[in-house]
């Protein structure tokens, strides 16, 4: 079974994103970029299901500017196989990726797709579940363990009561929670290894998708920022100002 | 123009957030429709009918919505939406998980986790764990939308006479089923919903001393929270989760013990109306977002706190 992971380039978690003058949308020049942490932990489940036997390639595709390849390049270097990557302008919305992800898909026919759950720059948490209606496939999303049969995936989904399981018909799209597992890191070795595996590169033409937007960003501006605070020095002080000035207990 | 809102619910009683849903779409003010789909839901339907803001209930009473599975309740959504102008459920796992599969159904752009409405196709969302918040204007002729259920009041549950249609099942794409789940169930107030959270982080240290902020928690009414590291480290229930990738709390009080303030964190309750951190840390960057900040040991100033409010 060939297992597709879909990887996106994001502004690194640990930076603070600062918002244009123009209100355009925010600085991504100059701006340290990583593959998103929740693809990560998707490209390790896909590794470790390999490495169990149940697979017998990870391929990986990016979707995005030209520096997308090296997003591919970081997950080749964890030890996936091979990478498709394809051009296309940053900004494009889930609605088109997911169209794009499912033509891969229907042409390279892998027995799984594994994604994460949000992309941690735009937030949508929608591609996966797009991606699956498009192939009439099953899904599970948000999952935080998989276990997989012949022809099922067991998945534990974290929702917001709790914790739940459901089996899904293969192939299926299943996109990964925080707790699935931890990613590894690439070693030096892999990264060497990592320059000579493929990339191949498809055009959005040929894949016959129409990735027009259907939401125009009108502006983008910065949050309110909260009044700094006060420091108490005394549990006593803090009951009494919450009592008496903030009246909230 | 007529809006459909998606009911979410635990076959027993209307989720809250579907609440809060219902007043997002009554900005718009247009007729609501609600759509409560499951199996044996006499009684969801009935709360329905009193929400004071819906004219008419659809009724999908049918074994294969039973657990919410997205592969069949997708296609009732596709098949009614068409009927409609906008479509809205909660931002929770299960509006998140259902919404964008009717999208895609549908062939259109969902707007996920708005937090305002400006028009009947402009809406505003945090993008960047709320660091920046984006104005869209959507171009589909059909809006899908998920709501940021903190952003928006709760709609009034009673004082509603709307009228009810039973629609007849979608029936199973024989896709998925449902196995099991560990619900973590508690007595205290839901977390999203809560008027006071008290959140634990690593700083913890353990499962165990929750028990310390569930103490607090009780004399307060309040629910509990966690970070993310208080999660992974098993110290807390996975639906504890406070932030960018877990739950939104907007509450009257939040306090945040044991916790540095990290980005995707203060996501998820920097709208708070009154923060409060305590923490050993002076320089820990919850400080920046606390109306009252206490640097202290929390295994001195939290069993304190405790005596205190006795
Ligand atoms: C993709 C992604 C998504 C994420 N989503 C979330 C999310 O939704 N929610 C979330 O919370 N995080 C999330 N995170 C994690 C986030 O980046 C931080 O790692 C996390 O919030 C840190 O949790 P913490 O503050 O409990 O732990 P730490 O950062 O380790 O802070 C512990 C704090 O406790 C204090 N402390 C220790 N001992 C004591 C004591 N005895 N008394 C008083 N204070 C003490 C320390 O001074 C310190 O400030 C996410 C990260 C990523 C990459
Ligand atoms: N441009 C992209 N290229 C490849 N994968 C993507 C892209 N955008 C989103 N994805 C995948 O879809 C998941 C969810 O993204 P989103 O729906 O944007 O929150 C991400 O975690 C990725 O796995």
């Amino acid at each position: 079974m060939k297992i597709l992971v879909p990887v996106k380039r994001v502004i690194d978690y640990n930076i603070k994103v600062r918002v244009k003058q123009d209100q355009s949308g925010v600085e991504l020049n100059n701006v340290k970029m990583a593959m998103n942490p929740f693809d990560e932990i998707a490209v390790e489940q896909a590794l470790r299901i390999k490495e169990a036997g149940d697979a017998d390639e990870v391929v990986l595709v990016s979707i995005g500017p030209t520096q997308s390849q090296e997003t591919i390049r970081t997950g080749l270097a964890m030890g996936a196989d091979r990478g498709i990557y394809i051009e296309a302008p940053h900004e494009t919305e889930p609605l088109s990726i997911a169209k794009l992800l499912a033509r891969v898909a229907e042409q390279g026919k892998p027995g799984l797709i594994i994604c994460g759950k949000q992309a941690i720059d735009d937030d949508s948490n929608q591609t996966g579940q797009m991606m699956s209606a498009f192939l009439g496939w099953s899904q599970a999303t948000f999952a935080s363990a998989i276990s997989l049969t012949a022809d099922n995936a067991i998945v534990t989904r974290e929702i917001d009561g709790g914790l739940e399981t459901i089996k899904v018909k293969m192939p299926a799209v299943i996109t990964v929670d925080l707790r699935l597992n931890e990613p590894r890191y690439a070693s030096l070795p892999n990264i060497m290894k990592a320059k000579k595996k493929p990339i191949d590169t498809l055009a959005v033409e040929e894949l016959g998708v129409d990735i027009t937007a259907r939401l125009s960003v009108l502006k983008v501006e910065e949050p309110a920022v909260r009044e700094a605070g006060i420091k108490v020095s005394s549990v006593g002080e803090l009951v009494e100002k919450l009592q008496e000035e903030a009246k909230v207990i | 123009m007529t809006i459909l809102v998606i009911v979410e619910h635990d076959k027993g009683t209307i989720v809250p957030a579907t609440l809060n849903t219902i007043t997002a779409a009554n900005i718009l003010a247009e007729p609501i429709e609600a759509l409560v789909a499951g199996d044996d839901i006499k009684q969801v339907a009935d709360a329905a009918l009193q929400i004071a803001s819906i004219s008419k209930v659809l009724i999908a009473d049918s074994g294969e919505y039973a657990h919410n599975l997205a592969e069949n309740l997708a296609p009732l959504i596709h098949q009614i939406a068409p009927n409609y102008t906008h479509v809205f459920a909660p931002a929770t796992t299960f509006g998140k998980n259902i919404m964008p599969r009717a999208a895609a159904l549908l062939d259109v752009m969902q707007i996920s986790d708005i937090i305002e409405v400006i028009s009947q196709d402009t809406f505003k969302r945090p993008i960047y764990a709320g660091n920046a918040l984006a104005t869209v204007q959507s171009s589909d002729p059909i809006k899908l939308i998920t709501v940021r259920s903190t952003a928006f009041d709760a709609a009034e549950a009673s004082g509603g006479s709307a009228t009810f249609e039973s629609l007849s099942g979608t029936g199973s794409s024989q896709l998925s089923e449902f196995e099991s789940s560990e619900l973590s169930g508690s007595e205290r107030p839901e977390l999203t919903s809560a008027g006071i959270v008290i959140s634990g982080g690593r700083g913890m240290q353990d499962s165990a001393n929750f028990a310390m902020l569930e103490n607090v928690a009780d004399k307060l009414g309040a629910a509990v929270g966690a970070s993310r590291a208080a999660v992974d480290a098993g110290f807390a229930p996975n639906d504890y989760q406070v932030g960018q990738t877990g739950k939104v709390v907007a509450p009257e009080l939040y306090m945040a013990v044991g916790i540095s303030g990290a980005i995707q964190h203060l996501a998820g309750m920097k709208d708070s109306k009154v923060i409060v951190a305590i923490n050993k840390d002076e320089e820990a960057p919850i400080f920046q977002v606390a109306d009252y900040g206490l640097v202290a040991d929390l295994f001195v100033a939290v069993p304190e706190l405790d005596s205190k409010l006795s």
